[in-house]
């Protein structure tokens, strides 16, 4: 895929003895900040782009949200923005599941990997580890323009006037194949596989550069033990990037040829709109398996972030060391291990052979070990430390809640027995909605907040972070909880209406809760936006090390230059979390110190 | 490059562009894994036309395994600072790409001609299968084509010599992955039908 693309711009790194300086001050403004290649820059791209995305993705879940909320209310007051999907007051159903598909593809793969990996690796990477910039800016800047021109056509396809994708953002086949099945799969499936396929390759670039990045830059004395855990977890979040996006295209490779070419991958013996098709011998279930193998580490993919953000945060605000860095660090090697031999608990009702489930079972209900470790070590550094409630610190703690609250769930649908019940309902939505949507949000306002000054130079407003902090926390409890509730009474996910059945009326009520929470907590995001907004231009100053932290990337000016530090880069001597070291004369020791001027506090092992 | 920044030394000893050109390896990979794990997974299944493999594709893997030879000795060429032979090496294994290029569309036409289609009614997985194997890889095999012509234009610029490896050392490596995929793929179909 990218295999010309080294051939490019391998002038740039050719000879090793090139400028360590740099001398490049008088760009233009379009190779300073639109065609940049400074990992920072490209980093706010991709925040800036990936925030976008997610206040539409909110927008189109409110908009079911209403409809499953007041299914008999007339919605003719939405007509100015929908147009014709209101058809006589009514949401046109297929158009609701357009809704939910986009909704899903949006938030799973625009927000929650592009927007949170292409903003924290590519700022954090290289001012973390100490390097001038990724190692190759200009792949990174392609990585970029790819997610863009990949959002284009996926927000192009919101319009059609046969409708967006709508097979759910999981597109199973026989439905994504076929325009005679439903009209999003004929136009609007289509412009969704270009935008993915642009995506897989803008993802692909990226991960191949933080890898190398994080294996090659490092700053002396660095070494993969003196990490900080932000830098682990970009690290394995780029691994499976690169082992799991390819299958991903291989998958829907075929699924092209199926649409397109008349070839008979995933279909078979199929009778659709009055005729039979000529399609024999493909098999839909092997589309699922290809789709899971991606699938399942794209959970992590997304998750993974969030736990470096939030180990990083926590220990810089409980004033303490991390509790087990080492376990940390072992933890997401195995959760990262297991994620790719797990997928096929997505598969357990789909007439898979239960005793290939029974192994899928046993392998998934492993998983809950590393992640209890990893719960337990975040509890254990908040546990008598000297806590600074600041409004990153209150969202890392956030997400520690509902990662625990939706891990829970987790081990329920992991047993096949338990699943069969379950399968397709809200149980399984509030599942992956608190785990993996609220978590990994959650990790990103963190990031956002925390890194802020860095980014800007200026600091977040707190009074307007607390607010949002609070209607978010309760907001996706409100919303998510009772989902379960819903889900046990076997409340099918992706129902446009589910009233004509007595037993469902009664959950009236409680959807009608829910709806209520989920638009008032997305309304609650404008605060962020506005804060956001506002303190790039009006925030107060930040000084160059406003939270007090270890990491090298407080060691830079308030507002880094391309190449991040103006003098040579700083050599590293100790780990990232020597907070409250006892003998200290600060209750924080930065990386770059050596123990050579830290007599007072040194142990008998500290040396240089 | 505007804005290019290079650091002195790497923490590997790699040259990063090696390692991002190991990456890119690896996820082509990752991608015909996904394939050939598919096609086992499919054949499993039953209702799998049967049929012979081109007879041509021995000599297609052979052209190839060739061409990786003349590309290590293109590069052995390089090192020495031999840059007629490199030049002339480099051709040949240009030509022998080209080869096996059009041997594998003769195979796609044996195919047809034995009505083994890639779509249409007529089309069984166990063809099609075939076929997107051989294009995929094709397609990776002409981005490896342009990679030598590359070397092979930045040669007679005087730019490719024993001081000035990284670029015929980056393409040799990704020419021999591109042929050690054939033959993965070769034995693959040969034990699968
Ligand atoms: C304790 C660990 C976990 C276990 C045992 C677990 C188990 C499961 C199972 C069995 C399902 C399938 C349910 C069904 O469709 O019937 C599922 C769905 C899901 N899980 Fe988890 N999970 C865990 C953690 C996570 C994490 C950490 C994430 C993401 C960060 C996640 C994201 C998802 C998603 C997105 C789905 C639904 C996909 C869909 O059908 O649209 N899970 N989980
Ligand atoms: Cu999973």
């Amino acid at each position: 895929m990218a295999s010309t693309d080294i051939s490019l711009h391998k002038d740039v790194h050719h000879d090793h003895e090139a400028h360590d300086d740099h001398d490049h001050h008088d760009q233009h403004f379009i190779f300073k900040y639109i065609f940049s290649q400074d990992h920072k820059v490209i980093a706010k791209q991709f925040l800036i782009t990936g925030i976008i995305w997610a206040f539409i993705g909110g927008a189109l879940s409110s908009i079911f949200r209403i409809q499953l909320g007041w299914p008999q209310a007339t919605l003719e007051w939405l007509e100015p923005i929908l147009g014709k999907w209101v058809e006589g007051g009514k949401l046109n159903p297929e158009f609701y599941l357009g809704l939910v598909t986009m909704h899903g593809t949006i938030m799973v793969f625009f927000v929650l990997t592009a927007g949170l990996s292409g903003t924290f690796s590519n700022f954090l990477i290289p001012l973390q580890i100490g390097a001038r910039d990724m190692a190759s800016g200009f792949l990174n800047m392609l990585s970029y323009w790819f997610f863009f021109l990949s959002s284009i056509v996926m927000f192009l396809s919101l319009f059609l006037e046969t409708g967006p994708a709508s097979a759910g953002w999981t597109i199973y086949p026989p439905l994504s194949a076929l325009p005679q099945a439903i009209p999003g799969s004929g136009a609007g499936m289509t412009m969704w596989i270009v935008a993915m396929a642009l995506f897989i390759v803008s993802s692909l670039l990226g991960s191949i550069n933080y890898i190398t990045t994080v294996i090659n830059l490092r700053t002396p004395g660095m070494s993969m033990t003196k990490l900080p855990l932000t830098i682990w977890a970009f690290f394995l979040t780029a691994i499976l990037g690169v082992l799991s996006f390819p299958v991903l295209f291989s998958c829907v490779l075929l699924l092209i040829f199926d649409r397109s070419f008349g070839t008979s991958f995933y279909l078979s013996e199929i009778y659709v709109a009055g005729e039979a098709l000529a399609n024999v011998g493909g098999s839909p279930i092997l589309f699922q398996h290809l789709f899971w193998f991606l699938g399942h580490p794209e959970v992590y993919i997304v998750i993974l972030p969030g736990f470096g953000i939030v180990s990083e945060i926590i220990a810089t605000n409980a004033r303490k060391p991390i509790f087990g860095y080492r376990a940390m660090i072992g933890s997401m090697l195995g959760i990262s291990l297991l994620s790719f031999i797990v997928w096929a608990h997505h598969m357990f009702v789909s007439g898979m052979n239960p005793f290939l489930g029974s192994v899928f079972m046993f392998l998934t209900l492993i998983i809950a070990v590393p992640s209890a470790v990893k719960v337990f070590n975040w509890i254990a550094t908040l546990w008598r430390g000297n806590i600074v409630f600041t409004v990153p610190m209150l969202f890392s703690i956030g997400f520690v809640s509902l990662f625990i609250s939706g891990g829970l769930t987790g081990i329920i649908l992991g047993n096949s027995a338990l699943d069969i019940q379950v399968h397709n309902t809200y149980f399984v939505v509030a599942h992956f909605h608190l785990v993996m949507g609220s978590s990994a949000f959650f990790g990103m306002f963190a990031g956002v907040y925390h890194w802020f000054p860095k980014m800007f130079g200026r600091m977040m407003d707190e009074k307007l972070g607390y607010v949002h902090f609070w209607l978010t926390f309760i907001g996706v409890y409100m919303v998510f909880m009772p989902m379960h509730y819903v889900g046990i009474a076997g409340f099918p996910r992706r129902y446009y209406s589910w009233t004509s059945f007595d037993l469902f009326q009664s959950f009236a009520n409680i959807n009608m809760y829910i709806s209520l929470a989920a638009i008032i907590a997305w309304l609650a995001q404008f605060i962020f936006a506005f804060n956001f907004i506002y303190s790039i231009f009006r925030g107060r100053r930040a000084s160059a090390n406003p939270w007090r932290s270890n990491t090298l990337e407080w060691t830079t000016p308030v507002l880094p230059g391309h190449g991040n530090w103006p003098g040579p880069i700083p050599v590293v001597y100790r780990w990232p979390y020597d907070y409250s070291k006892p003998g200290a004369e600060e209750d924080f020791i930065p990386q770059h110190i050596p123990y050579s001027q830290t007599q007072s506090s040194n142990l008998p092992h500290d040396k240089d | 490059m505007v804005g290019a920044i290079v650091q002195k030394q790497t923490s590997s000893g790699v040259h990063p562009l090696k390692f991002a050109l190991w990456l890119i390896i690896i996820s082509i990979i990752m991608m015909f894994a996904a394939f050939t794990s598919a096609y086992i997974v499919r054949k499993e299944e039953g209702n799998w036309l049967e049929f012979d493999l081109p007879n041509n594709l021995v000599i297609n893997t052979g052209l190839l395994v060739l061409s990786s030879v003349f590309m290590q000795l293109a590069y052995f060429a390089a090192k020495k600072d031999n840059l007629n032979q490199l030049k002339i090496y480099l051709v040949l294994t240009l030509a022998l790409g080209t080869a096996f290029l059009i041997g594998q569309w003769e195979a796609w036409g044996d195919l047809v001609n034995r009505k083994v289609f890639f779509g249409g009614s007529d089309a069984n997985p166990s063809g099609s299968f075939l076929y997107v194997l051989t294009g995929v890889h094709g397609f990776h095999l002409i981005t490896g084509l342009i990679f030598i012509l590359i070397v092979l234009i930045s040669g007679f610029r005087f730019k490719v010599h024993s001081k000035n490896l990284l670029r015929i050392e980056l393409c040799t490596i990704y020419w021999h992955f591109l042929g050690g995929l054939w033959v993965y793929l070769y034995l693959f179909l040969t034990l699968n039908h």
